[in-house]
């Protein structure tokens, strides 16, 4: 090294020599693209960016030039360090890209684990057929009424045109409340709610009710002791059997798809005259379409709505009354009904909450 | 009621006969519902009449076989071998002689059995398929067929049985009569009513007869026959037709008048009038009074029976079933008939009071033609003259005066109004005449068209405008009606109650209950498992009458017992990790049980009758309650998961309450079967709704449960309908969080440290978190520290530290000073 006052030629300092220089930035490219990661990289940077690197060096011996040679040393050094800066910035790129690759490859997880962590809960079936045949009445402007499931044999029978010792009595197979005089019965049917309907609102009423219903029918694939019903009552001015009928089809459609239909074949319950049974066709019937028995329906008897205050010859009403377990066994092809009332949770959890 | 096809056919004038099937249809349409229709056979090959020529008696077999000699044609005798006893030599037989195919397939051949070549099959009834009768084989009447004669035509086997369940207003549709008359207004064809039979002047009673209780017994007839032939047979034609009603035949005068009370619909009653002693008396029982009936049984009469006496006593239960002691017999000749109008009501109760339902009470319950006794009684008379040389006396008793329907008015439109169908001119009268209604139209004041139809004597369920408009509708059939939507009607939606309700019933699903649904039936015993005190008021319990299973007679006044009965099924079903819940009434009774006021039904009831209705019955409130054991969270490949514990139960029960727009309050409780430590009663406000927690060790055990099994019950009535209205003011200036641990008597419930706390930090507190619990060493004997985390805010500002912090040291003071909590170390 020459001291700072020397008088040399700036070709003649090696360091500054543009064969020195293009070697340093030769070997720094060699060094980061031989650096095969961030770490490495970092680790090699200092050789040749760092305070010691030749680069650098070089760069301290300007200032002992003549000021004539300065700026073109100083330029050719410019260059040499920018060209290593370049590679340093290209390489780490590359590098970056490779490691956050890793990273995320790294952290990958098998998303085909299962997650069962909390089982899943479910409404009984019965209860989401209720609430979706309410929406349907709902919106057809019906409200839904309610009542109690141990009832009078005056709101029960009696009020239902049900003579005292009239054999219709005796059909619906009755649970009745100690003591035995005791006039008390789990309601046979939601019917009761009819005369409660009528008692308690103003007309015209427009109701459904779906509820729990007892008969002292032993438990079978067919038949069980405690099921629900869904009761339909209309009474205003001007009703006809044509507005059953309708009100029947449209309930049937919301229920069974725009392909179905009931059909009314004559019958006999006390509290409706003229009474009818209701077939539905059903296209999802096992075994090909067809008729299945769904329920029963007719006019309301003139003697209901005396009995509870309607005038018969201002008003007329229908009403209908279907058995819940009955439309979800067919609807969904349940062989046995003893699955709806045991309470296994197998039975009841592929419904979910929305079935 | 099963009706041969030839038999209902016999009084329609038909061109052409429709198959079963289309009668069937027919009886659909119009109302009569068909539970079956069995063609008879089919039998093909050789059947002939057969007589036994002799018979001999194997007796080397277990049971008796008879090896006969059966003359099967002229000249022609084959070797049968059979295994029933209830024929002589002589008599005339069925025989299917090999090649013949019996119902089901059966093929007859000649082949060896019993030790002997057997060259046919002497028949029963039921291998002919026309009845259900094994007892014995089927002995035609003498003289009904000769040896060789076909029996295929004899048996009438091109024939259907059509069963029919006719509704209960309409009792004359339980006869041949009735039905044909259905199916001529169904088809439009002619029929000749069986009914109309002259009845001839009588000359005098036929017995004395005294009918003391008009209202059980609107008329009573009786027809004597002397000189009954007691060897005659019953007719074969009339056998066949019993046989295929399901009836077995008796003797003559049995079968005589069972044959008239199908073909007609009126019952009636064969006394040996050799046992009657005096005269007949029509009353109710006396006390105490006994009867043995036809079939052997000795009864204790009630007061309300109606029964026929003579001087010996009670000798018929009358409607239901006769006395063993005035039975027609092998010996009886001398016949006294009668047929009567019995209380339909009565003899309901009787039917039910006596566990005996008859073919004759199922008639007399459902009303029968007051017009008929006579007619029936006429007819049974002359079978017995033309079949047994019977001779019927002169005399007649016909005591009584049966009500006759009512004429019956309305507009002649009011059809046409009620099914919402225009229907053609003329078809409202053509109908109630084709029905048997003496029709009249007039025009009223008003100048509105009247039809008024008297009833038909056999129509008795025709009292009011809606019975005459149901019968011409269903009889246009109701296909006619044509399915128009009335217009809807301007509906509130669901209630705030129904919406609530829902949003619970869904909530707990989603919250990984499953819904079960018990009945309501329970064992009181399960209240002694449970350690509840004799005096618990859920003891106190409404009754079930009748119930299906003996011990399971009350019903629930808590869900708890259906809930675990069901937990149980499903953990023997092998399931461990179970959440049930169930939502539903119970039955609790009042403390003052009110009784049912007798209303009639020919009004609307006053206010204070429905009130007083509605007071008789039990509270019903609605529950909701659920059960819990095993994980709640699952073991699995992220970790241990969680047992469900007593904080599950009393969380899902907040959450239902929630739900429901409710907070609920916590506050500990001992209720059984909750754990004494570990249960919660659950408040709004002061105000109990319902438990939760683990249930009592003592309790698990006797049930037989899992270890740490928990539950909640909470009466859903009793959650109030608050006004859930929030109007938040949401902050967007940065909040201060600032932690603070305190250190109280470990007897401190937590509840009353944060309610202190979040009361005393003032307006800036926007949330308070209890982050941790910590009992131990530092925290002291008898003692524990809770660490919780506030959130500061103020709604206008950047709240200062300083302001957080003075708001944080009151609450922190409050609390020591409240609940000596100090703050930890």
């Amino acid at each position: 090294m020459s001291g700072a006052n020397d008088p040399y030629d700036p070709k003649q300092v090696a360091a500054l020599s543009a064969e020195h220089l293009d070697a340093a930035v030769r070997k720094a490219r060699e060094a980061f693209a031989g650096a095969a990661d961030l770490e490495a990289l970092a680790a090699v940077k200092p050789g040749h960016l760092g305070d010691r690197s030749p680069v650098l060096l070089a760069r301290r011996e300007i200032g002992a030039l003549p000021p004539k040679a300065k700026a073109e040393a100083g330029k050719r050094v410019n260059e040499a360090q920018s060209a290593i800066k370049t590679a340093f910035e290209e390489r780490f790129a590359v590098l970056q890209v490779e490691r956050d690759e890793r990273v995320l490859r790294e952290e990958s997880v098998d998303v085909t684990l299962p997650w069962d962590r909390f089982p899943r809960g479910a409404r009984h079936p019965i209860t989401t057929l209720a609430e979706r045949i309410g929406d349907v009445f709902v919106a057809m402007g019906y409200e839904i009424a309610e009542g109690p499931e141990l009832e009078t044999e005056w709101f029960n029978f009696d009020a239902l045109n049900f003579g005292k010792d009239h054999p219709a009595r005796s059909m619906q197979d009755t649970f009745y409340i100690a003591p035995g005089d005791s006039q008390l019965v789990l309601r046979t049917h939601t019917s009761p709610v009819q005369a409660r309907t009528l008692l308690d609102r103003e007309l015209p009423v427009y109701v459904v009710c779906p509820g729990r219903t007892f008969r002292t029918d032993e438990l079978d694939a067919t038949h069980t002791p405690v099921f629900h019903q869904v009761e339909g009552l209309a009474v205003d001015k001007g009703l006809t059997m044509g507005h059953l009928k309708g009100t029947l089809d449209a309930f049937a459609r919301a229920m069974f798809g725009e392909d179905s239909k009931t059909r009314l074949r004559p019958s006999f319950f006390p509290f409706t005259e003229p009474s009818a049974e209701v077939d539905v066709w059903f296209p999802e019937k096992k075994g090909g379409a067809g008729w299945v028995e769904w329920g029963g329906c007719g006019m309301v008897n003139p003697n209901v709505l005396r009995a509870t205050g309607v005038d018969p010859d201002v008003y007329s009403g229908f009403a209908f009354g279907m058995g819940l377990e009955r439309t979800l066994q067919f609807r969904n092809g349940l062989p046995d009904m003893r699955d709806m009332v045991e309470g296994d949770v197998r039975f009841t959890q592929p419904f979910g909450t929305e079935a | 009621m099963r009706v041969p096809v030839s038999w209902l056919v016999e009084h329609l004038g038909f061109d052409e006969v429709p198959t079963p099937d289309e009668l069937a249809e027919a009886f659909t349409r119009i109302g009569i519902e068909v539970e079956e229709v069995s063609p008879l056979g089919p039998v093909t090959g050789p059947i002939v009449a057969g007589r036994v020529v002799e018979i001999e008696e194997l007796t080397e077999f277990k049971k008796p076989i008879r090896y006969c000699k059966v003359e099967v044609g002229p000249e022609q005798v084959n070797q049968i071998i059979c295994g029933a006893t209830n024929f002589v030599e002589g008599d005339s037989v069925v025989v299917a002689l090999p090649g013949a195919v019996l119902p089901g397939g059966f093929a007859i051949s000649e082949r060896k059995t019993y030790g002997r070549v057997s060259q046919g099959m002497i028949c029963a009834s039921d291998e002919l398929g026309i009845g259900d009768d094994h007892s014995g084989i089927l002995v035609l009447p003498t003289g009904t067929a000769q040896p060789g004669d076909d029996a295929l035509e004899l048996l009438g086997l091109n024939d259907s049985v059509i069963e029919l369940a006719p509704t209960p207003d309409r009792g004359y549709a339980f006869s041949v009569r009735g039905l044909a008359r259905e199916i001529a207004c169904a088809l439009d064809v002619p029929f000749g009513d069986p009914g109309v039979v002259e009845i001839p002047e009588p000359e005098g009673e036929a017995w004395p007869v005294h009918v003391e209780d008009r209202p059980g017994c609107s008329r009573f007839v009786a027809r004597r026959v002397t000189g009954v032939d007691p060897t005659a047979p019953t007719p074969w034609w009339m056998r066949r037709r019993l046989m295929l009603a399901g009836m077995r035949s008796i003797s003559l005068p049995v079968d005589v008048t069972n044959y008239v009370m199908l073909e007609l619909g009126q019952p009636l009653h064969a006394f040996d009038a050799a046992s009657l002693s005096g005269a007949l008396t029509v009353r109710r029982a006396l006390t105490g009074e006994k009867l043995t009936t036809l079939d052997d049984q000795v009864r204790a009469l009630d007061s309300d029976d109606i029964v026929i006496a003579d001087d010996s006593g009670v000798i018929s239960l009358a409607g239901v079933m006769g006395g063993a002691s005035t039975e027609v017999g092998d010996n009886s000749s001398d016949i006294l008939l009668e047929a009567a109008n019995w209380d339909p009501a009565s003899i309901a109760r009787t039917v039910r009071r006596h566990k005996l339902p008859s073919e004759a009470a199922k008639r007399f319950e459902r009303t029968v033609d007051p017009a008929l006794a006579p007619v029936a009684l006429e007819r049974a008379a002359k079978l017995l003259n033309h079949y047994a040389e019977g001779q019927i006396k002169p005399g007649r008793t016909d005591v009584g005066a049966p009500a006759l329907p009512a004429p019956v008015s309305m507009p002649i439109d009011l059809p046409d109004r009620i099914a919402g169908v225009r229907y053609a001119r003329g078809v409202t009268a053509r109908r109630l005449g084709q029905i048997g209604c003496q029709v009249s139209v007039t025009t009223s004041e008003e100048g509105q068209t009247i039809v008024t139809a008297v009833p038909p004597t056999w129509r008795s369920d025709l009292v009011q405008p809606a019975d005459l408009v149901e019968e011409v509708l269903r009889l246009e059939g109701y296909d006619t009606i044509p399915s128009v939507l009335p217009p809807a009607p301007a509906g509130r939606g669901l209630t705030e109650q129904q919406r609530r309700r829902r949003t619970v019933w869904r909530t707990l699903a989603e919250d990984g209950f499953v819904e079960v649904k018990p009945f309501p039936f329970i064992d009181p015993s399960v209240f002694d498992a449970f350690g509840l005190s004799a005096d618990d008021i859920r003891r106190n319990t409404v009754g079930v009458l009748n119930p299906l299973e003996a011990d399971k007679n009350v019903l629930a006044t808590t869900l708890l017992p259906g809930l675990l009965e069901t937990l149980q099924r499903n953990l023997a079903r092998g399931a461990k990790d179970v959440s049930l819940y169930n939502i539903a009434q119970v039955t609790l009774p009042r403390a003052q049980q009110v009784p049912v006021p007798s209303l009639g039904v020919d009004r609307r009831p006053t206010e204070a009758e429905v009130a007083s209705l509605l007071a008789a019955l039990p509270n019903q409130p609605l529950h909701v309650a659920g059960v819990l054991t095993g994980h709640r969270e699952l073991a699995g490949w992220w970790g241990k998961g969680a047992v469900a514990d007593w904080s599950d139960a009393v969380e899902a029960a907040r959450r239902a309450a929630q739900a429901y727009g409710v907070q609920l309050r916590v506050v500990a409780s001992d209720l059984l079967p909750w754990h004494p430590g570990r249960c919660a009663e659950l408040r709004v406000g002061d105000w109990p709704v319902g438990h939760a927690g683990e249930l009592h060790p003592k309790v698990i055990e006797a049930l037989g449960l899992p270890k740490r099994t928990v539950a909640f019950e909470l009466d859903l009535d009793a959650l109030p309908l608050d006004d859930h209205r929030p109007a938040p003011m949401v902050s967007a200036y940065p909040p201060v969080l600032l932690d603070v641990a305190l250190v109280v008597d470990a007897s401190v419930p937590v509840q009353s440290v944060s309610e202190v706390l979040g009361a005393s930090a003032g307006d800036l507190l926007e949330d308070i978190r209890l982050f941790d619990v910590y009992t131990g060493e530092q925290a002291g004997e008898g003692k524990k520290s809770l660490a919780y985390s506030l959130r500061f805010r103020a709604p206008d500002r950047t709240l200062t530290v300083e302001e957080a912090t003075s708001a944080r040291d009151a609450a922190v003071a409050a609390a020591g000073e409240r609940l000596g909590a100090t703050l930890r170390a």
